[in-house]
């Protein structure tokens, strides 16, 4: 019997807003403990929240970004439950009226574009953190993360592979990484995954019974956990059995999924309505001020680097990883002219040096005016490719421009015909053998006597020059 | 005859008579049990009994809003519907470790210690 | 006249004419304060020396000419306020030692008035109760007759108010709390419109219904305080940003050719004989003034009591969910894992009142109940409101009774919760429709025991119930008695 997986994914993305969601305390990562907090975020006797605004502004941009509804009228709830990283005994979320409904993501996978629906997005507050002391039965708290703005987007169960749910992951991401909304960093816990999965028959209609995976902290972690289930569930049900609906936990190191169900209880969250909050009314007007300083999202910024550059789909997708690399990429066509050759030296090159040093491309010592310069050089053949590849690096290391280290280091191209027969004259002379084996039919000599010449020439002669010249003068 | 005596002998009364009517109580000691372990309460056998017959005439008391038509009554969740209040995305002062953790029954270091939460 | 049995305005005008200094008055306020709260309880907490270096710093304002609204004048705070550094309680177990590391918003206006504050008041826990009976603190007794109860559950801030132990005081209200401890003790009460006060700092008992409101000796001192109360809070969600009048100027004008409504359903057989009468000697009066009563009906009124124990218990659920004694608070030490510290804590740390109003709300919130109770009782909720809302296109005010007896004996409604909570029929659904409340004193029993009247207006129409109140007060000729404690 074959079975189909059928994945739904729930994303936690911590917004990067200042300040957290209900109270004016600092959102910054990494702070020493429990000192970003203050009596609203503590859930101590007497206070009360008041929502940023900006966190309704980033929820509506994700909103917009895919495709949903922005609903006109939203409002908070409360979810009750019980555990010590969640000081006030409840969590402040949405439930029945959340912010954005009803949109999708396409995914680019090899068998082509799949559109993916979501469900829903809402906000809510982040807990605090509750670390486990090992060698004595305590636990211990830090508070700063609680208050951190959340959202959380709901997908449809429309995932059919661990692969399409890693695409969808990295679509998710992407889209809140280019709006400038979420940091989307996995192990730091700006950006987490729970998944429901379940497997039913193929060609059967009805979804089997799922189970909730946790734990799952990097993209790899996610299609193993997902594979694993699957595969756990599939030999639960040949085997005659049945799936049981709970909750279970990734194992990073043994590489299994673990229930929780002997621990857990089925959760009665007993939501209703903050009173402490009133109802978010969201204009046409601010959705459209929104929607008009949205910026362009990756998606669409490959086609249009693949249609207006020509560039292949490919390199669109590496160059569009990020903004920043995306806007580096684009200056630098603007100022050179030449798209493809653009994308060979940053992806080649460029990202490979920042790369080593883990470099952000906003700090790139070769900026785009700098990049574009060098490739006009090569066009106007004042250097050669291979010439350019060591001045690239150079240029890198120094953050001197093309013209500054060719001057410096003499690497002008030659491109004197003359003194260039006089080279192969020399080099003719230099090596008769290989001349004779040449003339006598051994074609693949050629390449010797272009190494030869290049050697004499320190790299600096212009290759086509050399090509032209050697054919004329190894013929005799 | 006072008004709260009298009120609460005719409830007396109505409990009784919807207690015969239903044979049944409206939450059984289980639920309360149940109820009690949502809310992290504990309660002696003397208690639960207790708080069983107490929960039990309140909500039988309670029963009497079936009779009020609410058809197309828009719940009131609040006392003044208002909307957005709105902060800006500034940031304020944090308390200082020390007066975050001055009331804290049990404080190691910079944290709140717990009994260890059985995963 | 001892300065301590003084109104705000009166001392305000001694101590403009340096006739008398506030530590003067708050020296008086202590020597009643040690002659008599052994007897009455009013107070959880004292708090002597910081009145006194209050005291000497605003005699330091006063010599330079700074005189503010209350500079001086010493108020008592219902120990559900936050004060930063002074202990606050809501006389639980669970926070008997929790001290607040900032002030409520109510408490920093009061400073910034100039307030000197004596101490924080008892009340019933976490303000659950109609009689101070639930204080993990001990019983306030009402200072008109110490075998019985003050009301709650601000009675301490009632009792400490007709005690002279203190100016005025702060209290709350979520169901009756102010005014039906006023009605009891003799004092003047105001439940202002939700919204109008902040609940900055104010422990959460219902969210949607809790409003803070001042105790006060007379309607002028009411309107001062409500002066310095009111104002939209940008701390609070839910404050509403409406323009605070000035109320004083609410004090001097008649209500000839007002309509008062006198809703029907609540004048039911069965109010204490002497309670009505009262009431219908008010009414008297009221008609004596150029105001016409006229009968109105709240249809809905039978509901309050179901819509009330259904949505303030659910709120309160959720509200107390956060003592868990992890951060703050109590925490028992015989919890071997978390959830038996959770369990043990908050059983041991509240009390039987709170643990029966927080099962009820948990349960009313369940999964399979949600609909049938809570969102049912919002709904009933909705047409309570639409009662007041027709009510008042007919009248200015209404006017009701306050509590259906006078004052009862300590411990004549412990056993039984039910018979407690039908003591707040007629103060519930000022609280559910948002409106703003007033009671002031309309005479005795026989036995002595006050009885009080209960105003109500709509939303944001405390000026009128001032009105109302302070043209009655003037009319009513009811002299001035004291406890004799």
């Amino acid at each position: 019997m074959e079975y189909d997986p059928v994945i739904g994914l729930e994303i936690h993305a911590q917004l990067l807003t200042d300040s957290k969601i209900f109270c004016g305390c600092s959102t910054k990562f990494g702070a020493s403990p429990n000192t970003l907090t203050c009596q609203i975020c503590l859930g101590m006797p007497g206070v009360l929240p008041v929502l940023n605004k900006k966190v309704v502004e980033y929820t509506i941009k994700m909103g917009l970004a895919t495709h949903c509804r922005i609903n006109a009228e939203c409002s908070f709830a409360r979810k009750n439950y019980f555990y010590p990283d969640l000081p006030k005994g409840y969590q402040i979320s949405q439930y029945a009226y959340p912010l954005a409904e009803q949109g999708y993501v396409d995914l680019e996978l090899e068998e082509g574009r799949k559109r993916i629906g979501i469900t829903r997005i809402h906000m809510e507050e982040d807990a605090g953190k509750l670390m486990h002391d090992e060698h004595n039965p305590s636990s211990y708290i830090d508070l700063n993360r609680t208050g951190v703005p959340l959202i959380e987007i709901v997908s449809e169960p429309d995932i059919r592979s661990a692969e399409e749910a890693s695409a969808y992951l990295r679509r998710l991401h992407e889209i809140l990484v280019y709006l400038g909304i979420c940091d989307g960093n996995m192990e730091e816990g700006s950006f987490r995954c729970d998944a429901n999965v379940s497997i039913r028959p193929k060609g059967q209609e009805a979804f089997g019974t799922r189970a909730e995976l946790k734990n799952m902290n990097s993209f790899r972690n996610v299609q193993r956990a997902l594979e694993y289930e699957i595969k756990r569930q599939q030999y639960i049900l040949e085997g005659g059995g049945e799936v049981v609906q709970e909750t279970r936990l990734w194992d990073d190191t043994g590489g299994v999924t673990h229930s929780m169900r002997s621990k857990e209880e089925a959760h009665d969250y007993r939501y209703f309505p903050d009173p402490d909050l009133v109802a978010v009314a969201i204009s046409r007007e601010w959705v459209e001020e929104i929607h008009k300083g949205l910026p362009e999202l990756p998606l669409e910024k490959r086609e249009r680097f693949i249609r207006d550059y020509q560039i292949p789909a490919y390199d669109a997708g590496v160059l569009t990883t990020s903004r920043a690399l995306a806007d580096y990429y684009e200056e630098v066509v603007k100022l050179s002219g030449q798209p493809k050759v653009a994308s060979n030296w940053i992806m080649g090159d460029i990202l490979r040096f920042i790369n080593e040093e883990k470099r952000d491309i906003t700090a790139c010592p070769v900026t785009p005016q700098a990049l574009a310069d060098m490739i006009r050089l090569i066009e106007e053949g004042t250097i050669s490719g291979k010439i350019a590849k060591e001045v690239i690096e150079e240029m890198y290391k120094t953050g001197k421009p093309a013209k500054a280290i060719i001057e410096e280091k003499g690497l002008v191209q030659i491109t004197d015909e003359g003194a260039l027969a006089q080279v192969v004259t020399e080099v003719m002379a230099a090596n008769p053998n290989q001349l004779a084996q040449y003339r006598g039919g051994k074609d693949k000599l050629f390449g010797f006597f272009v190494g030869q010449v290049m050697k004499a020439t320190q790299g600096k002669a212009n290759p086509q020059l050399i090509n032209d010249l050697l054919k004329k003068m190894l013929a005799g | 005859m006072r008004l709260a005596a009298e009120a609460s002998y005719v409830v007396r009364i109505w409990i009784f008579l919807e207690n015969i009517r239903r044979k049944v109580l409206k939450i059984q000691k289980d639920e309360v049990t149940h109820v009690a372990h949502l809310a992290r309460l504990e309660f002696t056998e003397a208690e639960t009994e207790k708080f069983t017959a107490q929960l039990n005439n309140i909500l039988i008391y309670m029963d009497m809003l079936n009779r009020a038509d609410t058809t197309g009554v828009e719940p009131m969740t609040h006392a003044i519907a208002q909307k957005n209040a709105f902060r800006e995305d500034l940031v304020k002062e944090s308390l200082s470790r020390e007066a975050t953790l001055a009331n804290a029954p049990d404080a190691r270091g910079d944290f709140f210690r717990v009994p260890k939460v059985i995963e | 006249m001892e300065l301590n049995q003084l109104t705000i305005h009166e001392l305000q005008e001694k101590i403009k004419a340096g006739e008398t200094t506030s530590t003067e008055i708050v020296q008086a306020v202590f020597r009643r304060i040690d002659a008599v709260e052994k007897d009455v309880h009013a107070y959880i907490l004292l708090t002597r020396e910081m009145a006194l270096e209050g005291a000497a710093r605003a005699d330091e304002e006063i010599k330079k000419g700074n005189i503010k609204t209350l500079t001086g004048i010493p108020i008592a705070l219902k120990d559900l306020l936050c004060t930063k550094g002074v202990t606050t309680t809501c006389a639980s177990h669970i926070l008997h030692n929790y001290v607040p590391p900032y002030d409520a918003t109510v408490v920093e206006k009061l400073r910034d008035a100039g307030a000197v504050f004596t101490g924080k008041t008892n009340m019933d826990e976490f303000a659950m109760g109609s009689s101070t009976e639930t204080s993990y603190f001990g019983i306030t007794k009402n200072p008109w007759d110490l075998e019985r109860i003050p009301g709650g559950s601000s009675g301490g801030s009632a009792a400490a108010v007709v005690a002279d132990e203190c100016i005025a005081a702060i209290g709350s209200d979520t169901g009756g709390s102010i005014r039906q401890p006023a009605a009891l003790c003799g004092v003047v009460g105001m439940k202002p419109t939700y919204g109008r006060v902040s609940r900055y700092g104010l422990v959460a008992f219902a969210s949607s219904l809790d409003q803070i409101g001042p105790f006060t000796k007379d309607v002028e001192d009411c309107a001062i305080m409500m002066n310095i109360l009111a104002g939209y809070d940008p701390r609070e969600s839910t404050s509403v940003p409406a323009d605070v009048p000035d109320y004083r100027q609410f004090l001097s004008r008649g209500i000839g050719g007002w309509k008062v409504g006198i809703p029907k359903e609540y004048f039911i057989e069965g109010i204490d004989a002497e309670v009505k009468d009262a009431i219908q000697q008010t009414i008297k009066v009221i008609e004596g003034m150029g105001a016409k009563c006229i009968e109105v009906s709240l249809p809905h009124t039978e509901y309050c009591l179901a819509v009330y124990y259904i949505i303030a218990p659910a709120e309160a659920s959720s509200n107390l969910a956060r003592y868990d004694g992890v951060k703050y608070g109590f925490r028992s030490l015989d919890g071997r894992d978390l959830m038996e510290m959770y369990k043990k804590s908050r059983s041991a740390g509240f009390g039987a009142e709170v643990k029966r109003r927080i099962m009820l709300g948990t349960y009313v919130l369940s999964s399979g109940y949600y609909d049938a109770y809570y969102k049912k009782a919002s709904q009933v909720r909705a047409l309570i409101k639409q009662d007041f809302d027709e009510a008042f296109k007919q009248c200015d005010v209404l006017l009701t009774p306050t509590t259906p007896t006078p004052a009862f004996k300590i411990g004549e409604k412990t056993d039984d919760p039910l018979q407690m909570y039908l003591s707040d029929i007629f103060t519930i659904s000022t609280n559910l429709a948002g409106i703003p409340g007033m009671v002031v004193p309309c005479g005795f029993t026989r036995a002595g025991l006050p009885v009080g009247v209960q105003f109500l207006a709509g939303h944001f129409e405390e000026g009128k119930l001032i009105q109302i109140a302070a043209a009655y007060e003037k009319n009513a000729n009811l002299g001035k008695r004291r406890p004799k404690l």
